[in-house]
């Protein structure tokens, strides 16, 4: 899917500072020469089967189909992996990846705290240091998960630059990167930023709909009719519509951040308000205003608060693959709520929006057709942030 | 117009000075480019501000965000622009980043650029990797698309040299713009790969604040750059700035006319 210069479409390439152009050549070169290495692959393998809690399980949501009375719906529990999201499968590969480069040390961005959780993590097992660059308004969305964190031994570093939130934590890490190079890998979190991240990531990624179609294949001897998952940068959605973008009746659908509404400048929605731009390495959409100033972007979801989108996403979208629609905050939690008390699975405000969006269409789909809906993540850090929504203070924080 | 930016490192070492445009609004800018040009500037980085400039430490950070906080957008820098090139005859350089020009539209940002008297551009996110971005526009309309060398850059120096227009931008050290009190990077043995590559003037930038630091950096390339230091002073004197700025590079300008 890649073009040799990490171009998707016309979206993508490599437009950072010439200070780090080795460092991404570095890594794409050691990248090349370790995906298809037998020992490396072999190492990941062991870790996701037994550090990780791979494969992931596949359930069907029985309850769920008979209350929308629609399509069957099955929930990828990308929730039930080790440190609670699908973060951790990108992780692992980019820590093993940057010890075999001789890093000692992973700096990382995290927005819901849940990238940041997962690198904190893998540092710990592998013995390297790790910093993560939070900004200050995430940080008190996600109190909770700033603790684990620190808890792991890594460093917590608050990002009061701009909107205090994703955006800036990644702008953040970029300097940081220029600064120290030598000893430092940039765990970059979702298939986002100059090439070969959005490739990197994305393989890595990449299980959750390998193991999709294999287990729909055991369980039901067929495809999907639909597979559905939130999209902030996208590594979540991105890994699990790759190995079902060559199946056209497949139906890849991606819930974008839209906060207040997409009629609000209170809204993430990337691909439904922005327009073709140049941020953070990559050539793909960004919420930005008439000038190229990118948007201060909003959702109560601090995992998809993000004014952009990973440049396969862009190019999926271009070429009409897959579908981006957006979701208000209000569907989101009202959906937060349901899948709780429909399933007894409290999944991520992120993945939430995957969720609302099921309510929508599976209701109008035949009894004998399929949806997949990603659960990238599980919902206990958002619970005292629902709670204050609903104007309730449980005082967690 | 690189004829224009060949001509102020003719003689001597430069002296380049950067400015935040429309901090804290766009009349001091006036002012202190005119008082940095009679003070003995010899080409003049405007930074058009963004939003997020990843290069960029907190000094400069803080310069774009009171500009964009104060309404200046891209127009209205050309406009003043426009108003400096009346009596302002030194080349004067763009620096923003890629989404700015590209938002605009490449062709309408450097044809206006043409139009008022630009000579240069310089991207900070734009390696020489995607310069085809804008390189081809750039030079339809004349201006120079001035290439960045790092500390990083090793084996990359000689092919960005080979196709380096208007002057090579040296990044002194590791990092993001801002003022250091160290600079240990070993610029003479990247400078004497530029040499070997092109004839197109070299000037050092990033953490250069004194006269001392200055003289160091210019002893080794065509000139120095400096940002942060300037930045700082327009923070603190806000629209009475453009005397201090004036005095401040007339003493930096004094220490590299000591190399000549």
């Amino acid at each position: 899917m890649t073009n040799p210069n990490g171009r998707f479409g016309i979206h993508g390439g490599q437009y950072i500072p010439e200070t780090l152009m080795n460092a991404v050549i570095e890594l794409e070169q050691s990248y090349n020469r370790y995906k298809d290495d037998p020992e490396f692959n072999r190492e990941l393998t062991e870790l996701f089967h037994n550090y990780a809690g791979r494969p992931s399980r596949l359930y069907y949501a029985e309850k769920l189909t008979r209350e929308l009375g629609g399509a069957k719906v099955y929930l990828k529990r990308e929730d039930l992996n080790h440190t609670g999201a699908h973060k951790i499968n990108n992780v692992l590969g980019q820590a093993l990846l940057a010890q075999r480069m001789g890093k000692t040390r992973l700096i990382a961005e995290t927005g819901a705290g849940q990238h940041g959780v997962a690198t904190a993590t893998a540092a710990a097992l592998l013995g390297m240091e790790c910093v993560v660059f939070m900004g200050e308004e995430d940080m008190i969305r996600q109190a909770l998960n700033v603790y684990r964190m620190r808890l792991l031994g890594s460093r917590v570093v608050a990002v009061h630059t701009g909107t205090g939130t994703l955006k800036d934590a990644v702008s953040e890490c970029f300097r940081e990167w220029t600064t120290r190079i030598s000893d430092t890998h940039y765990c970059l979190g979702s298939v986002m930023g100059p090439h070969p991240f959005p490739t990197i990531v994305r393989d890595f990624q990449a299980v959750i709909s390998k193991e999709i179609k294999q287990q729909l294949m055991e369980q039901e001897g067929r495809l999907p009719d639909a597979v559905i998952a939130c999209v902030g940068g996208g590594s979540n959605a991105i890994g699990s519509f790759y190995h079902f973008i060559d199946d056209p009746s497949v139906r890849l659908i991606g819930c974008e951040a839209a906060g207040r509404g997409i009629d609000t400048f209170e809204t993430a929605a990337t691909v439904n308000t922005g327009r073709v731009g140049i941020f953070h390495g990559m050539k793909s959409y960004f919420c930005q205003d008439e000038y190229g100033q990118i948007a201060p972007v909003y959702s109560i979801s601090a995992g998809l608060d993000y004014p952009g989108i990973g440049p396969e996403h862009a190019w999926l979208h271009d070429i009409g693959r897959a579908e981006y629609v957006p979701i208000t905050d209000e569907e989101a939690v009202s959906a937060f709520e349901y899948l709780a008390r429909t399933e007894g699975i409290i999944p991520a405000i992120e993945s939430a929006h995957a969720v609302a969006y099921a309510r929508k269409i599976v209701p109008t789909m035949d009894k004998d057709q399929i949806v997949v809906i990603t659960i990238s993540g599980r919902g206990d850090k958002d619970c005292a942030a629902i709670a204050r929504y609903r104007g309730e203070d449980i005082h967690d924080d | 117009m690189t004829d224009r930016i060949a001509a102020a490192f003719a003689n001597g070492k430069a002296f380049i000075p950067f400015i935040t445009c429309g901090d804290p609004d766009l009349e001091t800018t006036a002012a202190v480019v005119r008082a940095a040009v009679a003070a003995g500037a010899d080409l003049i980085e405007l930074g058009i501000p963004f939003s997020d400039p990843t290069a960029e430490g907190p000094v400069i950070q803080g310069a774009n965000l009171r500009a964009l906080t104060g309404g200046v957008t891209t127009d209205k820098i050309f406009d003043l622009v426009r108003d400096l090139r009346r009596d302002v005859t030194i080349p004067l350089v763009f620096m923003t980043y890629a989404n700015v020009v590209f938002s605009y539209g490449a062709e309408r940002f450097l044809s206006t650029c043409r139009d008022i008297g630009i000579d240069g551009l310089i991207l900070p996110d734009l390696p020489f990797e995607e310069k085809d971005e804008f390189l081809p526009v750039c030079r339809q309309y004349g201006v120079a698309l001035v290439s960045l060398i790092a500390p990083t850059s090793e084996n990359r120096v000689a092919m960005i040299a080979k196709e380096a227009e208007g002057f090579i931008y040296l990044v002194s050290s590791l990092g993001v713009t801002g003022v250091r009190s160290e600079i240990t990077t070993d610029l003479a043995s990247i400078v004497r790969v530029v040499r070997e590559n092109t004839d197109v003037p070299c000037a050092v930038g990033f953490g250069i604040s004194t006269p001392a630091q200055a003289r160091q950096m210019a002893a080794v390339s065509d000139g120095a750059i400096v940002g942060s230091a300037i930045i700082k002073l327009l923070a603190q004197h806000g629209r009475a700035a453009a005397a201090p700025v004036g005095a401040y590079i007339r003493e930096m300008k004094d220490a590299l006319r000591e190399l000549n």
